[in-house]
């Protein structure tokens, strides 16, 4: 479904490199973790997916897709089928909880007789159903989080791209989320995922890509957390 | 398309109402944009105006002999109509002229008896003529001169043209018209410049804070117009609102400034705003709106790039 094939990103010194030479796959339905210290590539991993960060070198697919030919007014159409949950949430911080999720439907050009019947939905799927006309600075870490992960949902995407979910979130709030994401993953959508947080990758026993200064040194099935 | 267009509209409004600081003072430098170009709009109008007037009471007069034949003074009197640069010509036979000379002198008994000594009018006729530009009463006064010349050889006609005397008060006034044009052209064009500018720099502040929410939407997979619909309609709002502001704020003026106006340039202002009323509200509510709308435009591009 994703594939990345030989991707480097280089920096304009030319010679510190973010990603060299990765080269891997996602399956469809896959639940895939990413791992490795600050500055190993994590996040520019991500960010060639939602095409955000443009490779030096190699190219990354979706599907049959070439991300990076795509021309930049087709891209809105392209982040659709992708939805993103990022560590410092990106709420839109004048819009209330059941708003943020109603925009990401309505800039999809959904009807509003859908957005009524699924924002409820995406909100009781991740619990918040109480919370819908609150603004994000009402919200506690892990309700925003929840929240970013309703909006990333409420379309139905093929795959959710999240980076460290969990890296602001205190322990329970954490698992919660996790908990979310691994529902998500039951019901039928793939999920990329960095984190530093051994405790989620160990409880997940789901594949693990370990990465250290932009090379891929390690890709279990079930990995443990190795580094 | 029609329910975007309903989002759209829906988002700037609650945008307006919810970023109500930010939205306030938008429209109030706006405002102070469109008072400055209001207030050159209304000085330029009172500077033509009065100019105007000044102009119509500058002539030249020609004083006939009293002997000129009837044909002769026609004659002048249509040619010097027919020239393209004349604007009016006014004759005074010389019935008339005995007649002003007499209300003039009504007190004056020496020259009341003078007069009855006299069994002729002793005036001739005259015409006053006015141009239709300052700088052009040097031709026509060149055009009479050569009148003269040609009339000398056989009877005389014309007495005598005043150019020469009004000649330095109207060579001053048409360089302090000059100046007063440029000089305001200039001052009008250096703040309207700077209002403008001032405008576009207070929206783009307003838009920075938005940044991190543009690419939030860019992120969610929102197009490029979803994003900046709700900021240009905002911007149009910033406009339409100021306008009004400033129509508000001008109104006290003008009642004020009115009579004062008045006696001074013999140019009543408010009468002006009031009879001009839809061009002025169009004109301010317009230029507010382009440039509300222009800035916006450019101030969310900058974040729409990738």
């Amino acid at each position: 479904m994703i594939y990345f094939d030989n991707v480097s990103k280089l920096y304009n010194d030319g010679r510190s490199a973010a990603l060299q030479e990765v080269t891997f796959q996602v399956a469809p339905k896959e639940f895939v973790s990413i791992v490795g210290h600050s500055g190993a590539g994590k996040t520019t991993l991500l960010k060639m997916i939602i095409a955000e960060d443009k490779p030096s070198h190699g190219q990354v697919f979706f599907e049959s897709l070439d991300v990076h030919q795509i021309p930049r007014t087709k891209l809105p159409h392209y982040r659709r089928k992708i939805g993103t949950v990022f560590q410092d949430f990106k709420l839109l911080p004048n819009k209330t909880a059941y708003e943020n999720i109603a925009f990401a439907m309505e800039a999809n050009g959904r009807t509003d007789e859908e957005i009524h019947e699924n924002v409820p939905q995406a909100l009781a799927l991740v619990d918040l159903d109480d919370k819908a006309w609150n603004f994000p600075h009402e919200l506690s870490g892990g309700e925003k989080q929840r929240v970013a992960i309703a909006r990333a949902i409420v379309n139905q995407p093929d795959i959710i791209v999240a980076d460290e979910p969990t890296g602001n979130l205190d322990p329970i709030a954490t698992y919660e989320v996790v908990q979310i994401l691994r529902k998500i993953n039951d019901l039928g959508t793939t999920v990329i995922m960095t984190t530093h947080n051994k405790g989620v990758i160990d409880e997940l026993g789901r594949r693990v890509i370990t990465m250290d200064e932009g090379r891929i040194v390690r890709d279990d099935e079930t990995g443990k957390y190795v580094l | 398309m029609l329910t975007g267009i309903k989002r759209i509209v829906r988002a700037g409004f609650v945008g307006f109402w919810r970023n109500a600081y930010v939205s306030l003072a938008s429209v109030f430098v706006i405002t102070v944009a469109l008072f400055v170009i209001g207030s050159t709009m209304f000085i330029d109008q009172l500077l033509t105006t009065s100019l105007k007037t000044l102009q119509q009471k500058v002539d030249i007069n020609v004083y006939f002999v009293p002997s000129a034949s009837q044909d002769d003074i026609d004659s002048i009197r249509n040619a010097v109509s027919a020239l393209p640069d004349v604007a009016t010509v006014t004759y005074t036979s010389r019935e008339e002229a005995l007649e002003k000379y007499r209300q003039r002198n009504q007190d004056d008994e020496i020259a009341m008896q003078a007069l009855a000594e006299l069994d002729d009018n002793p005036l001739g006729a005259n015409i006053a003529i006015s141009a239709k530009e300052t700088s052009q009463y040097e031709s026509i006064a060149r055009f009479l001169e050569e009148k003269r010349e040609l009339a000398l050889q056989q009877s005389p006609v014309i007495d005598e043209i005043n150019y020469a005397r009004n000649k330095e008060s109207i060579d001053t006034l048409t360089k302090i018209i000059g100046a007063v044009e440029q000089a305001s052209l200039v001052t009008m064009l250096v703040l309207i410049v700077a209002a403008v500018l001032i405008t576009f720099n207070t929206i783009r502040l307003a838009i920075y804070t938005a940044r991190e929410e543009i690419s939030i939407m860019r992120l969610v997979g929102a197009s490029n117009m979803f994003i900046r619909g709700p900021f240009m309609l905002q911007g149009i709002m910033y406009g339409l609102v100021a306008g009004v502001f400033s129509l508000l704020i001008f109104y006290p003026i003008m009642v004020w400034l009115g009579p004062l106006t008045e006696s001074f340039f013999e140019f009543n202002l408010f009468t002006y705003f009031v009879s001009n009323f839809s061009y002025i509200f169009g004109v301010l509510i317009g230029i507010g709106v382009v440039l509300g709308l222009v800035s916006s435009i450019l101030a969310v591009a900058r974040y729409l790039r990738v």
